[in-house]
């Protein structure tokens, strides 16, 4: 698994656990060392382990771990970047549901070694109903999407209802119900970059 | 088919958001929405294009028709509202006019920041937020890349620094060298101590290349391995210099004995793609019995002065450090 999803799960459980929970996730699950370094590739195996070691910790089951780190990845402040590239995704939560289905070469456009699972929103905007089809190795990357979503449709001011339909062959299937696209006034987005205009 | 293509204003504004419709005047009859935003405070209407917006290339671009003669040519233009913006612009003729569509070109990194825009200020197929996401999902990968390399490369430096071998011979270092010569000091251990510097190796690397002296390097270092035993140390402390420790001897005629073996095999010439490389060595000896309380320092220096009493000889020999060499030396 690629250093940025390992690197996301550790600053998850460090920012909102605390140091003490990481060190015992990283003594139980047998890590061997602290940090994942974002740019560089690891064995599949210890992502799992690290999440089941903190499943145990914590006593939470790993969908609900998942889909805390999927709220965590956009609405925490010391991960800035990732909830302002998806804003890049549209104007509306709408439009940004739509983005999803370039979510996979949007990723590998930026780290092409980065191979996040294809997505692919059905449904039609007029009901405001649709469904999200997450299709990749990993089984447990809808969880992470749920909560993701959830965190993005408050950014973006909407309030939505999301379920995650289960999966099965490699797919995961979440439902989504667009109640209100402007319910909030949302989070403020510039597209200039923050970090660039003080530069 | 059809001769020509009629469009409402706002299906205009929604194929190029940054268009204007110029009269043949040179007043502006039409903008945008996009555009409009370069003027927030202003309504363009009306206005004459030139005072708004100054073509920089082609040259001498000044009137309307003007920039009907480029003849679809690509425009430079600077925006003159203080900011300063570039833009790129491609005009066409109307009955009576002309239609310019602009678009921000690399500047569009400033300008969002400028006139504060948001993706739909920009036409559904105009490719500026793709680039602006991609700019900025590639700066926050090179910013963990370059965070990245900073750590190994302290690594790296921390681990060379703790290192006791010679890269290229496989040899001990001088790191390594300085730890043994303290811990036999310290121990009370007996030693004897050689510094050995190659003759004619300047010779080989310039006349044969490094690639050639890095060959010879790596022969000498089996050779004064072949002639040492196990507890003696073998170091690299220079380009061509060599120090060995001999553990718990300090038998003099011995020594000469390995100081003379280690010079007739090192003037063996030694191949090297085809040509041979010619080189010797000069030694200085001493001994740790010499000396009431072994001092590394001045050791090392006796061993030095000996080394460079056989350079004085012509070279390819040995000498074992008397005090009469100190008498010399000043």
């Amino acid at each position: 698994m690629h250093g940025l999803i390992n690197r996301s799960l550790e600053c998850f459980l460090n920012d909102t656990y605390g140091t003490d929970v990481w060190q015992d996730v990283v003594k139980t699950s047998g890590l061997g060392f602290e940090k994942f370094e974002a740019m560089l590739e690891y064995e599949d195996a210890l992502t799992f382990a690290v999440l089941e070691a903190a499943a145990v910790r914590l006593a939470k089951s790993t969908d609900t771990l998942l889909m805390d780190m999927g709220t965590y990845l956009v609405s925490s402040p010391n991960v800035k970047s990732l909830r302002r590239l998806l804003r890049f995704g549209g104007d509306t939560f709408g439009e940004f549901l739509h983005s999803l289905d370039d979510l996979q070469d949007r990723a590998r456009l930026a780290v092409p070694e980065l191979d996040l699972p294809k997505l692919c929103l059905l449904g039609s905007p007029d009901s405001g109903s649709f469904n999200l089809v997450c299709k990749g190795p990993h089984k447990g990357f809808g969880w992470v999407m749920v909560g993701l979503l959830q965190a993005m449709a408050d950014d973006y001011g909407a309030l939505v209802l999301l379920e995650h339909q289960g999966c099965g062959d490699g797919v995961e299937e979440i439902s989504i119900a667009l109640i209100e696209s402007s319910y909030t006034d949302g989070r403020d987005f510039s597209l200039a970059d923050p970090v660039r205009a003080d530069a | 088919m059809m001769e020509n293509v009629c469009l409402q204003p706002a299906s205009l504004s929604l194929l190029m958001p940054m268009h204007l419709v110029l009269a043949a005047d040179g007043k502006i009859a039409q903008t945008g929405p996009t555009i409009a935003k370069l003027y927030p405070d202003r309504d363009l209407s009306g206005l004459l294009f030139f005072d708004c917006f100054d073509v920089q290339r082609p040259h001498n671009t000044t009137t309307v028709a003007d920039i009907i003669a480029a003849k679809g040519t690509k425009l430079h233009l600077t925006v003159q509202n203080g900011h300063q913006t570039t833009l790129k612009a491609v005009g066409v003729t109307l009955a009576d006019g002309l239609l310019l569509d602009m678009s921000f070109g690399i500047s569009v990194v400033d300008a969002i920041g400028i006139y504060d825009l948001t993706i739909g200020d920009f036409a559904a197929t105009d490719l500026a937020v793709e680039m602006l996401y991609l700019l900025e999902a590639k700066s926050a990968a090179m910013m963990e890349s370059r965070k990245l390399n900073t750590r190994l490369q302290g690594a790296k430096i921390a681990a060379e620094e703790q290192a006791y071998t010679d890269t290229l011979t496989g040899l001990k270092n001088r790191r390594a060298m300085d730890h043994v010569l303290e811990r036999f000091v310290e121990a009370d251990e007996k030693f004897g101590l050689m510094q050995i510097d190659l003759d004619y190796f300047k010779a080989v690397n310039d006349t044969m290349g490094h690639a050639a002296g890095d060959h010879v390097l790596l022969e000498v270092a089996k050779i004064l391995v072949d002639e040492t035993r196990n507890e003696d140390l073998v170091a690299r402390v220079g380009g061509d210099e060599f120090v060995l420790l001999f553990h718990r001897l300090t038998d003099i005629e011995k020594l000469n004995d390995i100081a003379g073996r280690i010079i007739k095999r090192m003037e063996v010439p030694i191949a090297f793609n085809g040509e041979h490389c010619r080189i010797s060595a000069s030694i200085g000896t001493t001994v740790s019995d010499y000396y009431q309380t072994p001092d590394v320092v001045k050791m090392l220096g006796d061993a030095d002065l000996a080394l460079y009493a056989s350079k004085n000889k012509g070279r390819a020999c040995y000498t074992v450090f008397t005090n009469d060499l100190l008498g010399r030396a000043m």
